[in-house]
């Protein structure tokens, strides 16, 4: 044991860690959610072994760590996380666990996707916790702007392409065709969505400013009092003289809340509520990333139809 | 356990469902400069489309000083009691601990954390370990002072246990609250089973510590744990643990404590709901031979058996029985059993009330209140599962 600690038998042990994968070994990635997977798949196609560890429907502040996660990123070549802390409850221990030098914080395998992406709501000035659960690295979930899926597919391309040098070529020409796709898409969408700019909305936890700030909505309030914390009467009832006042017709809601007060708040504004997916997996048929944006504009539109929100 | 953990105080007890929640997040340190808000400059990056607001101005670099603080937490432990107990019980009102955490990467290739206890006037290291996170074959290596791994409630720190206090076996078998811990080392490694999370750990400790008391530097105490866990659903999973202890109890010169433990978990939490609901039904037995000078080896068994709901987001109720046989004097045995109620006004902060019914094994009974109020500031990182 004593022998485990010196300084050069880590470095030892390091470099034996480290060793080359064997060729043509598909690369190992363990994605926290399963928006990160999806770009990871369209980038990586067949030359890597995809698996994410929370699901899309459920709340990725509180996944468990479980010892299952602690195997599969023991066996990672590259873990891609969201950051900004979203996964600061449960991801910390499992790399800590995982007994694999590839995927430590800041090593070759550890991916935060949250470095080239655009970032909103960094705090400014003094924070603290009577704000609520806030993120002081800025909101996490970055990942609903199709903008970022370009930026997060890019630096997976890029990350993998070190990874497997051999297949830099592959990961390019497939980040090329996912690009294009999405660049096809967005046209789509933006043209779906350009009839209802500055359509006003209310959420359920603050979850969709990048979404909102793509496709030109504008969030005028949430559930939450604060972010994380669950909502309370007297919140709930300016929440309703407010979305009455600005004549909110579309009340969002996450997959993994509950819909008690949403209801309860539609049956007071005749809003109508939406269970849109904010992730990959969130619902069955969304399967994709491009999949996600296609699906929640869907009901979104079709909500709008029905509300005649303005 | 997000609990109490740090960020919480969570029950963790139950441990982990809740694990998750209690990390908290850490508002910590400026942030470095590599995650501050970037656009990334890259060349090949497709365009920003032209409607895209500027991105947001990077953040100032923090002053150098502060970037490489490590993470740093203060939870305070306030605890109430009423009603008659033979031995006194609980003080009325007491801070019964305050914890800080201090917790960072020490360089590529490991990380350090440390807690430092203020309990009743007198300070203490709680843990303080380097973990070697980059080892090959699997394994594991903490160094330092830390808590044993021997079952499950010994490796948790006040604040994750999901009552107000420590099981009867806890107290007459494992040495309560401070348990086993001790100075030594830590080796744990992973055994690969297709399908199942196995995991071994064994440690080495100096031998001073509120069970095993060493008479002279060589004689080591030793613990050992194997837990095997699986998934049988992604909602529910089972955990069980195997465990056994060994060292001098101090009593004579060559008088030795064995300990040997089981422990199961089963745990449920729906994935679409799992910030709501919960459910977790935990055992632990615990067997201890102990030696003495001055009579004859004391067998005693003990064990508890806890199941917890969590009612609503911030609602959780559990009930425990206790039923231990005492280490010094086996013909002793204390029952009990406690209902408790936790309210989480916040990931930060946690209220719990328990009523607790003993009967000690001298034939005296109490039933007591207990209060517990826990808080939680800075950026406390999240314990394993």
């Amino acid at each position: 044991m004593r022998r485990l600690m010196s300084l050069p038998c880590t470095l030892v042990a390091l470099l034996a860690a480290g060793a080359a994968r064997p060729a043509n070994a598909a690369v190992n990635v363990v994605a926290s959610t399963e928006d990160l997977a999806a770009l990871t798949r369209e980038v990586g196609g067949d030359k890597v072994k995809v698996e994410a560890i929370g699901r899309g429907y459920q709340d990725p502040h509180f996944v468990e760590a479980k010892p299952s996660f602690i195997l599969k990123l023991h066996a990672a070549d590259l873990l891609v996380l969201v950051g900004r802390e979203l996964e600061i409850g449960w991801l910390p221990p499992l790399i800590q666990q995982s007994r694999n030098a590839k995927v430590q914080v800041n090593a070759a395998g550890y991916l935060d996707a949250s470095l080239t992406a655009r970032i909103l709501e960094i705090p400014t000035g003094e924070i603290t916790r009577a704000m609520g659960d806030v993120h002081p690295l800025g909101n996490p979930h970055y990942w609903l702007d199709p903008e970022n899926g370009r930026r997060i597919a890019k630096a997976i391309e890029q990350r993998l392409a070190q990874l497997d040098p051999a297949d830099a070529a592959y990961f390019s020409a497939r980040y090329a065709d996912f690009d294009t796709r999405l660049a096809q898409a967005e046209k789509r969408w933006d043209a779906l969505m350009a009839p209802y700019k500055g359509l006003k909305v209310v959420t359920y936890h603050n979850s969709w400013p990048n979404f909102a700030e793509h496709f030109g909505l504008k969030v005028v309030g949430y559930v939450e009092p604060r972010p994380g914390i669950p909502p309370s009467p007297g919140h709930t009832i300016d929440l309703i003289q407010e979305m009455k006042r600005d004549n909110v017709k579309i009340l969002l809601v996450e997959p993994y809340f509950d819909l008690k007060t949403p209801n309860s708040v539609s049956r007071e504004t005749g809003a109508k509520v939406l269970v849109m997916s904010p992730s990959v997996g969130g619902v069955p048929e969304v399967t994709d990333y491009i999949k996600l944006f296609d699906y929640d504009l869907n009901m979104l539109i079709s909500a709008i139809k029905q509300t005649g929100a303005k | 356990m997000r609990p109490f953990t740090g960020t919480t105080l969570v029950f963790i007890g139950a441990c982990f469902a809740l694990v998750p929640h209690l990390a908290l997040a850490a508002p910590g340190d400026a942030p470095t400069a590599d995650v501050t808000a970037t656009a990334a400059s890259d060349s090949t990056q497709p365009p920003a489309p032209t409607a895209e607001p500027p991105a947001p101005p990077p953040q100032a670099a923090p002053p150098s000083s502060k970037v490489f603080n490590p993470d740093i937490s203060a939870i305070g432990d306030f605890l109430g009691a009423v009603g008659k107990s033979p031995g006194g019980g609980e003080p009325s009102l007491e801070l019964h601990e305050a914890e800080v955490g201090l917790q960072a990467i020490v360089d590529p290739y490991a990380r350090a954390d440390f807690f430092l206890t203020f309990a009743n006037d007198v300070v203490g290291v709680e843990e303080g370990y380097v973990t070697f996170t980059t080892l090959p074959g699997g394994l594991l290596v903490k160094a330092g002072k830390m808590r044993d791994a021997f079952g499950k409630i010994d490796g948790m720190h006040n604040h994750v246990v999901p009552t107000t206090d420590r099981p009867i076996v806890s107290k007459n078998l494992l040495g309560g609250e401070d348990a086993l811990a001790d100075s030594g080392i830590s080796v744990s490694r992973l055994i690969p089973i297709p399908g199942v999370f196995m995991e071994a750990t064994g440690q080495v400790f100096r031998g001073e510590s509120e069970v095993f008391k060493a008479p002279t530097r060589g004689d080591l105490a030793y613990v050992g744990h194997l837990r095997l866990y699986r998934d049988l659903s992604e909602s529910s999973n089972v955990d069980l643990g195997g465990s056994v202890a060994y060292g001098h109890n101090g009593s004579g010169a060559d008088t030795t404590t064995r300990l040997f433990g089981a422990d199961a978990t089963f745990r449920y939490k729906p994935l679409r709901r799992a910030i709501y609901h919960h459910f977790l039904a935990r055992t632990e037995l615990v067997w201890s031979r102990r030696e003495a000078v001055d009579g004859p080896v004391q067998n005693a068994f003990g064990g508890y058996g806890y199941v917890e709901y969590q009612f609503s987001r911030r609602l959780f109720g559990g009930v425990r029985y206790d039923n231990s046989q005492r280490a010094e004097d086996a013909t002793l045995r204390d029952t009990g059993g406690s209902f408790v109620l936790t309210y989480w006004p916040s990931e930060f902060s946690q209220v719990r009330g328990q009523y607790r019914h003993t009967h000690f094994g001298e034939g005296r009974t109490a039933n007591e209140l207990l209060f517990q109020l826990q808080f939680s500031i800075g950026a406390h990182g999240a314990h394993p599962f």
